[in-house]
């Protein structure tokens, strides 16, 4: 019977979810609904950690906006997300990058991996 | 009590995702198909209702009884049977099925089921009392009840004190649920928030 559920939870996943991790530069692209109007907000920030499995599955993004650290949770098969684009690829031997928070400026840098 | 409902078993907690992206928690349940057994009428049984049977098992599993009552309507065996009350018979025939169609999406119903059994329990979990500070000189009374009444007047303890005892494993019906989703694929039906009972309780919907 958990079949069933995994196939629930399987059709509200999304497919269009690039592959990314901690570390990396994302640009989230959110559906924002003011009032009648509906627009695009693209929120641009460092992926801290990832977690949990299936339709359940958050990420958060941290970036620092006129100097003071914003983090942000978002559920990762969550419609209100328009996009998911990956700016840049870090380099960060944890899967969760707390220590980030602690850092700032210059040492607040992650060596970029890979090319893609 | 007026349409027939249907029988269902729980298979476990999930989320979706609802039109504005919010997230809504749900429970998952395999309602029917489920058979009209027999159809009762107040001329009759005295009262009106539809009995319904969920889940074919093997007639080896039954006593001989139950397998006369079967057969004498229908040609099937089931593991549940449940009556609903109904205020006319008249669209109900024996031996037809229901499914989880006759219910449709955001339908209020309810939902009624058998609650976990939590054994012999003390205040704090079946009333919810504070207990007792867990320092401060508190000695070996750390959740207890305290005082259970007065003393010479009344010189007794008043009926209804709540005390410790056997908690849930009693009915429990819940009413005012949103349907979120049916998938009549796989006869299952997904209602908002929590239901009583543990994964593969049998639960009785009925629409509010």
């Amino acid at each position: 019977m958990d079949s069933v559920l995994n196939k629930i939870e399987r059709e509200e996943m999304r497919i269009d979810i690039p592959e990314f991790r901690a570390g990396d530069l994302v640009d989230v692209h959110m559906r924002i609904i003011e009032g009648e109007k509906e627009r695009i907000q693209v929120f641009r920030g460092t992926v801290l950690r990832k977690r949990g499995s299936g339709n359940n599955a958050t990420f958060t993004v941290r970036k620092v906006s006129g100097g003071i650290g914003v983090e942000r949770i978002f559920p990762i098969h969550s419609p209100s997300i328009e996009k998911i684009e990956v700016v840049s690829r870090g380099k960060v031997r944890q899967s969760r990058i707390y220590f980030l928070r602690d850092l700032k400026n210059k040492q607040a840098r992650l060596k970029t991996r890979g090319n893609r | 009590m007026s349409s027939v409902g249907l029988i269902g078993k729980k298979i476990g907690m999930t989320a979706v995702f609802g039109q504005n992206g919010q997230r809504i928690p749900c429970t998952a349940i395999v309602a029917g198909p489920c058979q009209v057994v027999q159809k009762k009428q107040s001329s009759t049984d005295g009262y009106d209702a539809v009995q319904l049977g969920f889940e074919p098992i093997a007639s080896r599993k039954l006593t001989n009884p139950v397998k006369g009552h079967y057969r004498r309507h229908v040609d099937a065996f089931y593991r549940y049977l449940k009556e609903f009350r109904v205020s006319d018979v008249q669209p109900y025939e024996e031996g037809q099925n229901l499914a989880a169609d006759q219910f449709e999406i955001g339908d209020r119903i309810k939902v009624t089921g058998k609650s976990k059994g939590r054994g012999f329990t003390g205040v704090m979990k079946r009333w919810n009392f504070t207990g007792a500070p867990a320092s401060h000189g508190t000695h070996k009374v750390h959740r207890h009840g305290g005082s259970i009444g007065q003393m010479s007047y009344p010189a007794r303890v008043y009926k209804g004190k709540k005390m410790p005892g056997r908690m849930g494993n009693g009915k429990v019906t819940q009413k005012n649920l949103e349907i979120v989703d049916i998938r009549p694929e796989d006869n299952v039906i997904l209602i908002k928030g929590q239901l009583p009972g543990p994964k593969n309780g049998i639960l009785y919907l009925r629409k509010e």
